[in-house]
């Protein structure tokens, strides 16, 4: 029992973990907490299941094409929600307009997509029972995104201007960073990190229009345990809260699941605000 | 609607406000009229859409005060709703308890539940509250679903049935015309008393506010539980009208057509979300062929307002109806006029700082001060950029907490106190950076700084107290007098945003005297002013002086300074480098190398 627990935690976990990514690597360059990262994730299962399940494309390409309509979703998120209101980021006006873009294409999936799920197909087939792929691609694509982030920022050019831009925009403005375009390309890829939760968890999530709410309720627990902006938090917070979550479901029953999670969130953000690796306090006088 | 606020208005020589003309007081007779006609004239299906919109505007007149006034982004007012209806529809199936009864429980529990939805805005902002209260609504759904033996889960249960002759389409049509009438009024009655002025505060200048003496916990917190009372209602009437409730009712999708709702008629206002409320209620039903695009079309619609209309349909009627006036500059000052303002003002109290060490990081911002300020006299106090006179005033004022020294004001020891309270004790502030409430008119900025003497309870306001309102005419006296005594009579109509940066100065030291404070402390109050400007600000301190009150001035203006001061006090690097007599201390020979220059 424990060990299906451990192991089915440690999935989820990981799901949770790459959408806490993705919310982190908005974040980074815009300041801005999306309501979207979830809505990814959904991409990544809904298309990844179109693709593959229903228009039988080679994995590789059903991947790509996965891939790319959150990407381009990424990009039209910072185009429509973000840009317009960074402005009077002090107003908190994206929390409306990132709802607004994350319930718009929620509706256009439930429409087009239906609102019932549908299975995710096999991707390798291999493994069976708990060794299941389903088990372990997530975590496999979860800690390649990490380290693939890690090198990225530290070993490459434009994690580097990445970097700056996340510290101060204005500032590497001035040092001939073109910070308009990095904000764009670290939307793109917040699209890409997302759907991969979405696409290699999918055989667990299954293909559902309405797994966006979830993940994005789901997802930012780690980054609310975490602290915004650390991606080791987001790490450690996912897999806490997957195991948590799959205990919970064992020994209090799955409608349940949510009231234990809300409860843990809602503690944790009380308790510290900022997360346990998150920054300190701006002045405000 | 209330006549007791025109007359409030007449009794005075101020400018009226342009909300509460009578012309707006025939269009609400009107527009009541109408809607009590109303079942005459359609048939029952339109009657019914009404009865929707007005149990809607019971809720939605709750949660214009969260997103409009006290502007904490709550998206997850649907759950408020669904407690109000299953608290209702549970005790009338399963205790049968008499339908009012379960509609007033219903309200108990909103109330319960609103106190704890508002909880963690006091610690969280933005995107954080936001989920909080998403969370909420979506555990709500949830627990309905899942405890089967209370809530008859997916298969649902009753709604309460009203007793004759409210049972009928047109009965119940209007109790919940009546239940709107009731959640305009508290909404009205709140909105424009001084807690409806402290929410704006706290939403658009929260250091102001503090500054100002309004309790933001306390403040926050009864405001959300007065509109978890109306959204639990709410709730009630909503499972009435539905006959039958699922946990299906209860979607995000209609949470978010709430937040549309308040923010397309403009947020902060009453009339514009009122219409908001109506044709969100009217469009899926002229849009039926649009049915499955409606949660879609909710979702472009919330975007297209943030991004294009963010003051909604009352900013437009605004522009078409209110004639706004330009800044005129100021007036004349009448400094004369303070008497009034300052009367019967509080026991003079002395102002005193011993050993005071303050460290951000390594940084000694302030290094073991000693400073006593004595009522009727001005202190100067003064030094290069970066000596720590702002942090001082900050530790005066309770905005930062010193490390190590104490602070004592009359009696009192500052140390524990949070800066709200210390504004009750009557230390009064202005800041660097003028801090107004860009959206009050320039009177109701005045009238926050007496936010703590108003004795009326919020729920005494909410339900029309005549002594609230008395209290209120008072104040908006006081303001007006302060107002003329800086010099900005004829500019109190305007909003505070319209004024320049000059004259936004002089608004808040008339804010401050409206608080008849003890103390008033100055930041910089001449900055930018012209010398006309900084003659009259002299006039002004000079006189408040004469009046008793103790006044601490930080000012690079050093002419002002020694010829205003009694007593200067020179820092540098976070220590006193002299103090003494202007006349001595001008002529100090460290002050003139640190800092006059030769």
């Amino acid at each position: 029992m424990l060990v299906t627990i451990l192991v089915a935690g440690i999935a989820i976990g990981a799901i949770y973990a790459m959408i806490g990514l993705s919310y982190n690597m908005m974040y980074s360059t815009s300041k801005v907490v999306s309501f979207t990262p979830g809505q990814l994730g959904m991409i990544g299962a809904v298309f990844g299941a179109w693709f593959i399940g229903v228009l039988e494309v080679p994995l590789w390409l059903g991947f790509l094409g996965a891939m790319g309509v959150a990407v381009a979703y990424g990009f039209f998120t910072e185009l429509v929600a973000v840009r317009p209101v960074l402005k009077s980021i002090e107003q908190h006006l994206y929390v409306l307009t990132t709802l607004a873009a994350a319930l718009m294409i929620q509706q256009v999936v439930a429409i087009w997509w239906g609102t019932d799920p549908r299975p995710f197909p096999t991707l390798f087939g291999l493994g069976a029972g708990l060794a299941s792929e389903k088990y372990w691609l997530p975590v496999v694509a979860c800690f390649l995104a990490f380290i693939g982030l890690e090198l990225f920022y530290r070993k490459t050019l434009w994690g580097a201007a990445f970097i700056a831009v996340a510290e101060d925009a204005e500032a590497s403005r001035a040092l001939g960073i073109p910070d308009v375009r990095i904000r764009v390309v670290s939307y793109c890829l917040a699209g890409f990190i997302g759907a991969l939760a979405g696409f290699m968890g999918g055989q667990l999530l299954l293909a559902f229009f309405a797994l966006g709410a979830t993940l994005t309720f789901y997802g930012f627990v780690p980054i609310a345990m975490g602290g915004i902006g650390s991606n080791r938090g987001a790490l450690i917070g996912g897999f806490f809260l997957g195991i948590l979550q799959q205990a919970a479901n064992y020994f209090v029953g799955g409608v349940f699941v949510g009231v234990v999670t809300f409860a843990v969130f809602i503690t944790l953000l009380l308790l510290v605000p900022r997360g346990l690796f998150g920054s300190a306090v701006a002045r405000r006088v | 609607m209330m006549p007791t606020g025109l007359e409030a208005i007449a009794s005075t020589d101020l400018p009226p406000l342009t909300r509460q003309r009578p012309r707006a007081l025939w269009a609400a007779a009107a527009v009541i009229g109408l809607a009590v006609l109303l079942p005459a004239g359609v048939n029952q299906y339109w009657m019914q859409i009404g009865t929707l919109a007005f149990v809607y505007w019971v809720l939605i007149a709750g949660l214009d005060l969260i997103i409009g006034y006290a502007g904490q982004l709550a998206v997850g007012f649907v759950g408020l709703l669904a407690i109000g209806a299953y608290t209702a529809s549970i005790l009338c199936e399963k205790a049968s308890w008499p339908a009012f009864a379960a509609l007033a429980a219903a309200g108990a529990a909103g109330a319960l539940f609103g106190f704890l939805v508002g909880l963690p805005s006091l610690r969280l902002k933005g995107f954080y509250f936001a989920m909080t209260t998403l969370g909420f609504s979506t555990i709500v759904t949830q627990v309905a679903l899942g405890w089967e033996r209370l809530t008859g889960g997916g298969i649902g249960l009753p709604g309460p049935m009203f007793p004759a002759p409210l049972d009928s389409p047109v009965g119940f049509y209007y109790l919940a015309l009546g239940m709107a009438l009731l959640a305009t009024y508290l909404l009205r009655n709140v909105a424009f008393s001084n807690f409806g002025r402290g929410l704006v505060a706290v939403r658009d200048a929260e250091v102001a506010a503090e500054a100002m003496g309004v309790p933001i916990t306390r403040l926050k917190l009864v405001t959300f539980t007065l509109s978890g009372i109306l959204a639990g209602m709410a709730g009630a009437l909503f499972a009435a009208r539905q006959t039958y409730i699922t946990p299906d009712a209860f979607t995000f999708d209609l949470s978010v057509l709430f937040f549309i709702m308040v923010l397309i008629g403009g947020r902060g206002r009453i009339v514009g979300p009122m219409i908001g409320t109506l044709i969100l209620t009217l469009l899926p039903e002229i849009a039926a062929p649009l049915v499955m695009w409606s949660n879609f079309l909710y979702a472009v619609l919330l975007l297209l307002v943030v991004l294009i209309v963010p003051g909604g349909i009352a900013a437009f009627l605004e522009r078409l109806f209110v004639k706004t006036a330009k800044g005129e500059g100021l007036d004349a000052p009448a400094p004369e006029r303070l008497n009034a303002v300052l009367g019967q003002h509080a026991s003079p109290k002395v102002l005193t700082l011993q050993g005071v060490a303050l460290h951000f990081g390594g940084v000694r911002a302030l290094d073991g001060v000693d400073v006593a300020v004595r009522p009727g006299t001005v202190h100067g106090l003064i030094g290069p950029n970066g000596s720590g006179k702002t942090t001082l005033l900050n530790a005066v004022s309770g905005f930062y907490a010193a490390n190590s020294g104490r602070i004592v004001f009359g009696e009192a020891d500052l140390a524990a106190r949070p800066s709200a309270d210390r504004a009750a004790l009557g230390i009064a502030r202005t800041f660097q950076t003028p801090r107004v409430v860009g959206n009050l008119s320039v009177l109701e900025n005045a009238m926050l700084g007496a936010y703590r003497q108003f004795t009326t309870s919020f729920p005494a306001v909410a339900l029309g107290s005549r002594h609230g309102v008395i209290e209120d005419r008072a104040i908006r006296q006081r303001a007006a007098d302060a107002l003329a005594a800086v010099g900005l009579r004829r500019l109190a109509h305007l909003r505070a945003e319209q004024l320049q940066h000059t004259e936004q100065r002089f608004l808040e030291i008339a804010r401050c005297l409206v608080m008849q404070p003890s103390i008033l402390l100055l930041d910089e109050p001449a900055a930018g002013l012209s010398h006309d400007e900084i003659e009259h600000l002299q006039a002004l301190i000079e006189h408040i002086r004469s009046l008793g009150v103790a006044i601490l001035l930080v000012e690079h203006h050093a002419d002002l300074v020694f010829q205003v001061s009694d007593e200067v006090t020179v820092l540098d690097v976070g220590r006193v480098l002299a103090h003494g007599a202007p006349a001595e201390v001008r002529i100090n020979p460290e002050v003139i190398n640190a800092y006059l220059g030769a």
